[in-house]
């Protein structure tokens, strides 16, 4: 089976296990109140629900003309130099990257930050090929070092404290036990350094992709991403189709959502816009830069008009710091590439409702996450349509997802059946209220999960329409 | 700030009561004080027959087809074109938001909009619609809200229940730490993830406890069931009832 | 059917199926501030840029080559690297006194130099085209002169920035210096203070894999 799937179907066991870990709960607890606080600070004085207008707008538009902006970008990309390949899976998509390095007798990538390399698991792909692929973002190093997955698209190490890091450093690197951060990261730069000046390929992810001028934009702050797509001889941009815009002034809305909806940060400390290779003159930069355009199965969410808004996501992890259910359980706990919110209705797709149904279930529906979603994605909206498709709830609409109706169960549809009955049938439910009423104290003080942690809800002795009848009758 | 627009109606003479079944089945006490409040302002209470539940279980659980069969039977019961009232923010944001989409391209869809349109949630029905003035005839007291996420985001009245206590002079409103976190209940999800709901019930009570409250308010019967029922089993110090309640009592000066 | 074609038919399928798209204007009013003046401007960017350890100095065209030996001196920096090519390189390398800090002025392709670059250059002095008052952001264009790697590798980086180049949003530096009509070039920058992660329990920590310290010098 494959493992990403067997992953998420362990939602349930592995949510309880972090519910159940005060380092988790605490963790996570104080990163994301952290994280809320700064985002709120970071818009205090613009005109927010214009700017996420904007912003959504910025990104329908690329949208609706996805297909020609792809063309655009390539055209422009590969005018200046630049190559593209398109891989419709993320396996193809590795064979891509592997082969470019193999072409150049590549033994071993320094990678930026990529979410979508995750998603493609290449380091593992790359790994059984003996080419090393070693993490440089300061969070992604630290997990790579303890063998674990990123916990959160933004901060990939947000669930290990200090005292973890620490640990995981000497361990691993050799470097004192230490509670000084400064420390800490000057060793980390200094054990990097000399990968930067070595690696044979770099590796990054793109935060936007501009068709009309040709340009990968990416935004970090600690200088990694910079050297891998400065230093080694050959640079290789990973992306999601979606990442695509349509003109370089549509940057300016998204950048200023982007970084105060992640960090709280009105910028990043670098914003990186890559339009070529290196040039003849250029004393720099990669003499090759290739950028994979990975499919992987969002043709297939563009095809219906409703799911199509997840496409619009700009990657900024504002959903998961305001999700109640994310801070509670963690990142790990979803066993997916993209956890949270985002997580829940990216999913799906990306492994089949047969194996994820459990994911967009697994939500109040509070709709924090589409309150600060900087592009407006509807994300309570799509959780709701991804439960019918898992149930093939709407005969009306049929559904089409790989997958649906695999949650269908005749169990619980006798359930519904009966409670349809019941209230769509006023005899029905006059008879069953006053039952109800009747035999209050026949309420089971256990009522399954619910009464583990609450007391048993128990009717009134008498329902308020049995109420109101009798000053009818009173009264009449 | 919502962002959600809303035309509020001048007041009508009559409106509709669409008390939702947790109300009529759990808390009818709850209806009674809304219908009462409503006629002290001077608005006649029409409640049809036959009401039963807006359809939001099924809904929410990705059965639409059902949810529609039920819903269908309760969009007959308002034919005049006056206010339906509902003591509950997340059936009020059930009819007003989801009824549309519900029925969007089904025979009912115009009756299902109208619906939604004249739907309102009891509070900000009271407050924005008749103007409620409340004379506070109670003891000194310190209470806290829970406004349900429904009610904030959808029918956008987060501002009603605050407004509404700050009117009771003897009422000291109190504000518990991540007032607008969702309590964990989210209808079917307390069934389907009970580890995950009671965490989240269990921090909500926390807070509640810790503002030093006396009480809780809310808005909302499921979220009640929900703080109130944990409350109950953990022997929490803080319980709770509907604001409908609190507010009746209050203004009346004894038991409803 | 290659990837390309399949991926792309299966776009224009989807738009088909999809019913239509209704795209809402974008309106880019909101990313102006019309009110800022100069001062305010100048004040923004300073604190923008403070908050993140920039350091900041105004000078002159007169005293800035002294204000930036002084601040050699006292950083107790082994080199300062300068582009020969650059008007302000040459008017350095003219006024430069401090024996104890010697100027590098070498450019050779990258390949060339990398153990030197990443292992014994201290810091390096680089123009910029302007900055942006709102996010405390410098503009930088690599160029042949002043490659990319120079405002990165080593740990402090000085940039002199003309005061009047100063511009209130990304926005509008993007629209007054007309970057979609000329052309992006190989690699364009914006750099908003010296490099930083807060990876670490969201610990802020600065210097990490960027340069450690960025100075910047604001001519009057």
């Amino acid at each position: 089976m494959n493992p990403a799937t067997d992953a998420v179907r362990e939602f349930t066991p592995r949510a309880r296990t972090a519910l159940d870990n005060p380092a988790v709960r605490n963790n996570f607890r104080k990163a994301m109140d952290g994280l809320m606080d700064k985002r709120q600070a970071a818009f205090a004085d613009w005109d927010l629900e214009a700017l996420r207008e904007l912003g959504a707008a910025v990104r329908l538009r690329a949208l609706s003309r996805l297909p020609e902006l792809l063309v655009q970008l390539e055209h422009n990309l590969q005018a200046r130099g630049i190559q593209v390949h398109w891989a419709e899976t993320g396996e193809q998509a590795c064979q891509i990257v592997h082969d470019i390095c193999q072409r150049r007798n590549a033994r071993s990538v320094i990678k930026g930050k990529s979410m979508v390399s995750e998603e493609m698991d290449l380091n593992a792909f790359l790994a059984r090929s003996g080419i090393e692929a070693l993490e440089s973002d300061l969070g992604e190093y630290i997990i790579q070092l303890a063998g674990e997955a990123p916990s959160h698209i933004i901060m990939p190490a947000i669930h290990k404290n200090t005292d973890e890091i620490s640990e995981l450093m000497h361990q691993q690197t050799g470097t004192r036990r230490s509670h000084d951060v400064d420390y800490l990261t000057a060793s980390a730069r200094s054990q990097l350094r000399e990968k930067f000046m070595r690696a044979d390929v770099g590796l990054s992810g793109v935060n936007f992709a501009i068709a009309a001028t040709g340009t990968l934009c990416l935004v970090e702050n600690e200088g990694n991403g910079r050297l891998t797509t400065t230093v080694p001889d050959c640079h290789i941009a990973v992306t999601g189709i979606e990442k695509v815009v349509e003109n370089l002034e549509d940057i300016a809305p998204l950048l200023a959502l982007l970084t105060r909806s992640a960090t709280g940060q009105h910028i990043t400390t670098y914003v990186n816009m890559i339009s070529a290779p290196r040039q003849p003159d250029e004393k720099d930069g990669p003499e090759e830069v290739h950028l994979v355009l990975v499919d992987s199965g969002r043709s297939a969410i563009y095809q219906d008009r409703e799911l199509l808004d997840t496409l619009r996501c700009i990657r900024c992890g504002a959903c998961m710091n305001h999700c109640p259910v994310y801070t509670r359980i963690g990142g790990h706990a979803y066993g997916t590439t993209y956890p949270g919110p985002i997580g829940k209705i990216l999913m799906p797709h990306l492994l089949g409702l047969e194996s994820a149904h459990i994911l967009p279930t697994a939500s109040t529906l509070c709709g924090a996450c589409e309150e600060v979603c900087p592009v407006k994605i509807p994300i309570p909206q799509l959780l709701q349509r991804l439960r019918t498709e898992a149930m093939d709830g709407d005969p009306q609409r049929p559904a089409h997802m790989d997958g649906h109706g695999s949650k269908r169960n005749w169990r619980e549809m006798l359930l519904w059946h009966g409670w349809t009955l019941f209230n769509s049938r006023p005899w029905a439910y006059r008879l069953g209220t006053a039952l109800a009423a009747r035999f209050r104290r026949w309420t089971p003080a256990r009522l399954g999960t619910w009464t583990r942690y609450r007391s048993a809800p128990r009717p009134a002795p008498q329902s308020l329409q049995q109420q109101l009848r009798q000053c009818r009758h009173k009264e009449s | 700030m919502s962002d959600i627009i809303k035309h509020y109606p001048p007041k009508p003479q009559k409106v509709y009561f669409y008390a939702t079944c947790l109300v009529d089945v759990f808390y009818p006490d709850t209806g009674l004080a809304g219908i009462r409040l409503l006629e002290r302002e001077g608005v006649e209470v029409v409640f049809p027959q036959g009401q039963s539940c807006c359809g939001q279980p099924a809904y929410t659980s990705g059965l639409n087809e059902q949810a529609r069969t039920v819903a269908v039977t309760q969009l007959d019961l308002f034919p005049e074109d006056w206010p339906i009232v509902m003591p509950s923010g997340s059936c009020a944001g059930m009819l007003r938001k989801h009824y549309p989409r519900l029925f969007a391209g089904t025979p009912h869809e115009m009756q299902a909009e109208k619906v939604a349109a004249r739907t309102w949630e009891l509070t900000d029905f009271l407050l924005h619609v008749c103007r409620i003035r409340l004379q506070d005839q109670g003891e000194p007291v310190r209470v806290a809200i829970h406004t349900s996420c429904s009610g904030r985001r959808e029918a956008g009245i987060a501002e009603v229940g605050p407004a509404l206590l700050r009117q009771l002079a003897d009422v000291e409103l109190v504000e518990q730490a991540r007032p607008a976190e969702c309590c964990g209940f989210g209808g079917t999800f307390a069934v389907r993830h009970p580890e995950i709901s009671a965490a989240m019930v269990a921090d909500k009570a926390a807070a509640l406890v810790d503002s030093g409250a006396d009480q809780f308010v809310s808005t909302d019967c499921g979220c009640l069931m929900n703080i109130d029922g944990f409350a109950d089993k953990q022997q929490l110090p803080v319980r709770g009832q509907h604001i409908v309640n609190f507010l009746w009592q209050r203004s009346k000066g004894g038991v409803a | 059917m290659t990837a390309r074609e399949a991926i792309l038919q299966r776009l224009y399928q989807g738009r088909e199926q999809q019913g239509g798209l209704d795209v809402p204007v974008s309106n880019f009013a909101v990313l102006e501030r019309p009110h800022w003046n100069h001062a305010d401007k100048r004040q923004r960017f300073e604190q923008a840029m403070r908050s993140v350890h920039t350091e900041i100095h105004s000078v002159s065209r007169d005293n800035w080559c002294t204000v930036l030996q002084q601040l050699a001196t006292e950083k107790g920096l082994h080199n300062l690297w300068v582009s020969p090519d650059t008007c302000h390189g040459k008017e350095l390398t003219q006024h430069w006194q401090l024996t104890q800090t010697p100027l590098l002025q070498h450019c050779p392709p990258l390949a060339e130099w990398k153990d030197e670059l990443f292992n014994q250059v201290n810091a390096a002095l680089t123009g910029c085209r302007g900055a942006i008052a709102e996010t405390g952001s410098l503009i930088l264009w690599p160029t042949t002169a002043e490659p990319r790697v120079i405002s990165l590798v080593p740990p402090v980086h000085f940039v002199l920035l003309d005061g009047n180049q100063l511009y209130s949003t990304l926005h509008q530096a993007m629209h007054q210096q007309g970057w979609a009509d000329t052309g992006m070039p190989t690699n364009a920058l914006l750099i908003s203070g010296p490099s930083k992660t807060a990876d670490i329990e969201q610990t802020l920590a600065y210097g990490v894999h960027g340069p450690k310290e960025l100075i910047v010098l604001v001519l009057e």
